[in-house]
């Protein structure tokens, strides 16, 4: 591309408006890498939730806790292979801010629900040994730099023990990984034994906060559910049963569309910089008629000026974009480790592509208007001045 | 009389403002011969810069017949014009009008960007075009580095470069002192009578006029007399 170093020249033609311009694209992207990045974990959770697991919760809210005897009158439905009494435990170790999430279940069937957990056999079986024993995510277990035989402390967020305190102390007997390292913030988790939890606890013994089961056959999934439900009907603890994979959707929803916000903060971001950068192609065309003028003098044709123009836009944009991006990814590691659940922060190769897609188009829409004006210079009419 | 290398028959051009339709060219009758270097004089408002223009190929006439090198230029579309351009003509202004961000060479390079030539070509070129004009050693500056004498011959060289079959200059000394001039002047008179170049130069000053082969004045969009100097 012999017309590279006049483009790259043109852009030199005033430094610092190029670089503030290009810092605010850059910027741009940067938000755009960690949104997307946010984005695509919150959806992680929802497409690689089983489709053969349903969760069944107080029919009004995921708070409302359940007898345990719901428990055996599931198992009892025969499309149902397993099931398991789940609770939020809600604790923190050290400080309020060290969150990830602690669920209380009944190990033997909730592991035997999630082979994508995987814990050495012998670490399974220190767990069905220990009543205080709880197994963590290996990624959690590097960040509070624990190892197996710790002895860990737990504040109690929601549930204080029978006598009063405030400190469950568990003992780390399995460190978990998960079969696809990309599901790794999606487990990244402490699991508590629920028949220790319950007993240990202050109230509400006997109860879950939900219950997942294992189906014998994925297309059973939507009958089971409104079997499960119907036992329950008509109780003073009905349920709504749902596949995983909805339920996880409903339990982001209830944090808001996620992916709403994003796009209205990415659209706004966007918005103004296309104000911006338009206003910047347009200033640095209206400087130049008469250089770009001389070029057509010179034998540079219409279409030529044209592209020579849209160019500079498109190598504006996309260098500052990958800037961005590169940013983005130097930066995620660093966000993730201060997000729980969000230790696989990363800008996919799909998002990076879309990225690029976003710059080009970004390029065209600004660069258009002042290329087109440059195209269509009237070269006697720029030389003269009249 | 040897081959007329610029012919223009009844040339008009009008430009319309406002309501009123100005000729500023009218029925004009031009014959340039090879190796010709013609200065055109007038006061400023004669249309000396917009018979240039039309010899140049940048505008389009009203009305009459343009050939230059043989071909008629008056009738091509402004595309098919600034290809021509691209391939027959230099230009050189007043103002030299060279690219600010780009050093001596790379202005000079400009033209051959249009053409197929290889890089190393395209260097070989500019060295020769900037050698001519005595400024190879100024190749890497830019042009706010270089005094208006050196601009303007830098200008000189980008509108030499590709060998165009006429050199076409409005005022090339209009901006410049005497001396510098002068020897601006002088090398448009080398590049004429050494390397053979046709030159076409706008000028009011009489002493320009001087080092020019033939000169034609103009007024009021006609051309009043036509002289040849020793
Ligand atoms: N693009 C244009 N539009 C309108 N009038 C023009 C234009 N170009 C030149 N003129 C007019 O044509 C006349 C001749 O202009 P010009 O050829 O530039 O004269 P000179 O170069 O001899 O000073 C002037 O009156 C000028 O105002
Ligand atoms: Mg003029």
């Amino acid at each position: 591309m012999k017309y590279l170093p006049l483009i790259w020249a043109a852009l030199g033609r005033r430094k610092p408006r190029t670089i503030l311009t290009g810092l605010s694209i850059a910027v741009a992207f940067l938000l755009y890498g960690m949104l997307n990045a946010v984005n695509v974990a919150f959806n992680n959770g929802v497409e690689i939730a089983g489709v053969d697991r349903l969760v069944t919760t107080g029919r009004y809210s995921i708070t409302q806790i359940l007898p345990y005897g719901h428990e055996a009158q599931i198992r009892s439905l025969p499309g149902v292979e397993q099931v398991a009494a789940s609770n939020w435990f809600g604790g923190y170790y050290q400080d309020q801010r060290n969150f990830f999430p602690q669920f209380a279940v009944e190990q033997e069937a909730y592991l035997s629900m999630y082979p994508e957990i995987v814990l050495p056999a012998e670490q399974k079986q220190a767990f069905f040994n220990t009543r205080t024993g709880v197994v963590v995510a290996k990624t959690l277990a590097e960040r509070f730099h624990w190892k197996l035989g710790d002895k860990i402390p737990m504040q109690a967020g929601i549930w204080p023990l029978k006598d009063g305190g405030n400190v469950w102390t568990f003992d780390l007997v399995g460190i978990f990984d998960t079969a696809n390292p990309k599901d790794r913030s999606q487990y990244e988790m402490m699991l508590i034994r629920y028949d220790y939890f319950d007993e240990a606890r202050q109230f509400a013994k006997g109860t879950a906060g939900w219950y997942v089961s294992k189906i014998k056959n994925a297309n059973e999934a939507g009958t089971l559910a409104k079997q499960i439900d119907a036992l329950f009907a008509n109780s003073p603890n009905e349920t709504r049963t749902d596949t995983e994979k909805a339920f996880n959707q409903g339990f982001i929803k209830q944090l808001g569309d996620i992916g709403l916000i994003i796009r209205s903060i990415l659209g706004a971001v966007f918005f103004t910089l296309l104000f911006l950068t338009g206003n910047t192609m347009m200033q640095s065309v209206r400087e130049r008629i008469p250089e770009l003028a001389v070029l057509k003098t010179l034998g540079y044709s219409d279409p030529l000026v044209l592209a020579l123009v849209l160019g500079e836009s498109l190598l504006l944009t996309l260098i500052a974009a990958l800037v961005g991006l590169g940013l983005a990814t130097i930066l995620l590691p660093g966000m993730a480790a201060h997000l729980p659940g969000f230790s696989g922060l990363t800008i996919t190769a799909q998002a990076a592509v879309a990225a690029l897609g976003i710059a080009t188009l970004l390029a065209i829409v600004v660069g258009l208007p002042p290329a087109l004006r440059a195209m269509r210079l009237d070269i006697v009419t720029a030389l003269s001045g009249h | 009389m040897s081959e007329a290398i610029v012919s223009l028959r009844g040339v008009s051009k009008s430009y319309v403002r406002g309501k009123q339709s100005v000729e500023v060219l009218q029925k004009l009758d031009l014959s340039i011969s090879r190796g010709d270097f013609l200065a055109l004089m007038g006061p400023s408002g004669s249309g000396k810069t917009t018979l240039l223009n039309l010899i140049g190929g940048l505008d389009h006439p009203s009305a009459g017949e343009v050939v230059v090198g043989g071909q008629r230029i008056d009738q091509l579309s402004s595309g098919a014009l600034a290809q021509w351009r691209s391939h027959h003509v230099g230009f050189v202004f007043q103002f030299y009008n060279l690219l600010g961000v780009l050093s001596a060479e790379k202005n000079v390079e400009l033209p051959l960007l249009l053409t197929p030539l290889s890089k190393a070509q395209r260097a070989r070129h500019v060295a020769t075009a900037l050698e001519i004009v005595g400024l190879a050693d100024r190749a890497k500056h830019k042009p706010s580095e270089l005094s208006g004498g050196q601009a303007q011959r830098v200008a000189i060289a980008r509108a030499l470069v590709a060998d165009p079959t006429l050199l076409v200059c409005d005022e090339p000394t209009g901006d410049l002192d005497r001396k510098t001039a002068d020897e601006i002047l002088g090398l448009l008179q080398t590049l004429n009578r050494q390397h053979g170049k046709t030159i076409v130069m706008v000028t009011h000053d009489p002493k320009a006029a001087e080092y020019a082969t033939h000169q034609l004045h103009m007024d009021k969009g006609r051309l009043i007399e036509q002289s040849a100097n020793a």
